[in-house]
């Protein structure tokens, strides 16, 4: 048997995993999940469990016998309510069988587009701040990330100004990927403000993925898909999933709508990957968009009080925090209290045992920020606030 | 202990509540302070007591009470029956003259009247099983116009005016992720 020593296990690792820069808060993230007893308004996920009516047809399906493989591209019935689903909701048209595909969660629609259409060393855009996989994902799918970072004063969106200049300084950009409500602002974009962004974008011929998993969580305005907007369906991978709305990140269920073509090549990789998503997963999904509408808004309206208590709470004690417009996070900056965030989240967790993310985790550029997540029951809210503004004091 | 007010609400045909959204915020935890409902709904503080004290006046809020599970008292739990009343409806005053007679005893939670097979159901509170017969004996049954009456004692509560009074256990998420 032939044994390597641990160096030489190191240097056969593939160059583009092993030059992947880990993530620079993993310290960060390991200290708070080491400690008990904490209030965490770090957690990027509902802090609702999944409505009874789907974990109790999940159960369902589990006794009934659904346990096998489904059809690559997603059980039908499912694909089905989907493309209903955009119909009604949105008014898109898209064909369950050649232009839907059910993936594991958004992750893996965001994984699989990047594949699909990246060469080597293709370009594409990723905003700031945002999710902290897109990049690292780019890179995996050979891709080059290019950033474009977007200002607090246009309140974290992309402008078409911005979009026109970094085409003309970054030339053959290949795509841009797009997230609203936006994970980490909660910034989202009017109809008005995406029709002024598709010009840009088709003057230059870009594909957009655009990463609509929050749509359900928009509170100022209706959420409008960009792939709704005229001439826009053509060049648009469209992503969503149950994790956010219906509170099922556990399940790991979302789906892709696209272009035929794109979609055809990104059920090639799926099937060869994944093979498909988990059936009971699929089975819950299908109950989520028969009969999920009424839990979705119940949770939004509580979502929408917890935003408005914790953006006035937050600015009362100064730290300066915009109005999000979806989502369950607030972005503010601590610059005032003279740290950067990761120093603030940091003493924060040490000493009132009250964790959120440092925001530069969330782009270089946002080392004054913090992420807190409103995804936390309103006695825990409260009782932050109360600590934040206690070690402030 | 959760604080619960008492009031009624209805669904609409498109799934949500049509209830205002303090009401909704109150039926949930009676307990917030106006300050927080104001910050809670955006509304200020001034408009938020008005629109409370509007509904304690037209009785939209009927009364502001905690949900307790008195099975978890030692020697606390109280025996509760429902009793289906069939009764004879009155001329000019139907059902609710009755009504009234029986649901004036304090020994009476909750009174409401049905369709179908009979009448009145009346949910009726005693410290043991004795007490509660001796009411339906002594004090519902002989009442004029009242032609029957079923008891079923209650075994076990599991839920309560939409509060689960098992203790679940709490399913734990990271303490943190992106």
């Amino acid at each position: 048997m032939v044994t390597f020593k641990r160096y030489a296990m190191k240097k056969r690792i593939a160059k583009k995993v092993d030059i992947m820069p880990p993530s620079g808060i993993r310290a960060f993230f390991e200290l708070v999940l080491g400690m008990k007893d904490v209030i965490s308004l770090g957690v990027g996920e509902p802090d609702f469990v999944t409505p009874w009516h789907i974990r109790e047809k999940a159960i369902y399906s589990l006794e009934q016998g659904y346990t096998s493989y489904t059809s690559n591209k997603g059980m039908i019935d499912l694909r089905t309510q989907i493309v209903h689903f955009l119909k009604n909701r949105y008014g898109i048209s898209y064909d369950p069988q050649d232009q839907t595909l059910v993936t594991v969660g958004v992750s893996e629609g965001i994984d699989l587009a990047m594949r699909a259409i990246l060469n080597p060393g293709d370009k594409i855009f990723i905003l700031e701040p945002s999710y902290v996989s897109y990049r690292p994902m780019a890179a995996l799918a050979g891709g080059r990330p290019v950033s474009i970072e977007t200002r607090r004063e246009n309140g974290f969106k992309l402008t078409p100004d911005q979009l026109d200049d970094a085409c003309r300084k970054h030339k053959k950009v290949k795509a841009l990927l797009i997230n609203y409500p936006c994970n980490p602002s909660g910034a989202s974009y009017t109809r008005t403000e995406l029709s002024a962004l598709a010009r840009v974008i088709k003057k230059y011929d870009l594909i957009v993925i655009s990463d609509e998993v929050y749509d359900e969580l928009s509170y100022d305005f209706d959420h409008t898909p960009i792939s709704s907007l005229p001439g826009m369906k053509e060049r648009v991978i469209y992503l969503n999933g149950f994790s956010k709305g219906y509170a099922m990140t556990g399940a790991r269920i979302g789906w892709a709508c696209g272009p035929t073509d794109i979609l055809a090549a990104m059920t090639k990789i799926h099937q060869y990957t994944i093979m498909c998503a988990p059936i009971i997963s699929q089975m819950a999904g299908i109950e989520a968009l028969r009969n999920g509408t009424r839990a979705v808004h119940e949770m939004k309206r509580e979502y929408m009080r917890r935003r408005r208590y914790i953006v006035d709470a937050l600015n009362e004690i100064g730290l300066e925090c915009h109005m999000p417009q979806g989502t369950f996070y607030v972005f503010p900056s601590v610059k005032s209290t003279g740290k950067d965030g990761m120093s603030f989240a940091q003493e924060l967790l040490k000493k009132k045992k009250v964790a959120l993310v440092p925001g530069e985790a969330f782009g270089r550029s946002f080392q004054y920020h913090v992420r807190i997540a409103y995804a936390a029951s309103y006695e825990d809210i409260k009782e932050s606030v109360k600590r934040i503004k206690e070690y402030l004091r | 202990m959760r604080c619960r007010m008492v009031l009624s609400f209805i669904f609409n045909s498109k799934g949500g509540t049509s209830m205002n959204e303090i009401l909704e915020i109150l039926s949930n935890d009676a307990r917030l302070s106006v300050e927080e409902i104001a910050r809670l709904t955006g509304k200020n503080k001034t408009a938020v007591a008005k629109e409370i004290k509007a509904y304690e006046k037209k009785g939209v809020i009927a009364k502001y009470k905690a949900v307790v599970n008195r099975s978890l008292l030692d020697n606390g739990a109280l025996v509760m029956a429902l009793i289906e009343v069939g009764i004879t409806p009155q001329k000019d005053v139907g059902f609710d003259y009755i009504a009234e007679r029986i649901y004036s005893f304090p020994e009476v939670k909750s009174c409401y009247l049905l369709s179908g097979v009979y009448d009145l159901l009346v949910m009726v509170e005693g410290e043991n099983i004795q007490t509660v017969a001796d009411f339906v004996a002594s004090k519902l049954s002989p009442l004029p116009h009242v032609r029957s009456t079923a008891t079923h004692f209650m075994l076990k509560k599991y839920k309560e005016d939409g509060v689960i009074l098992k203790k679940g256990k709490k399913i734990k998420r990271l303490n943190i992720s992106y």
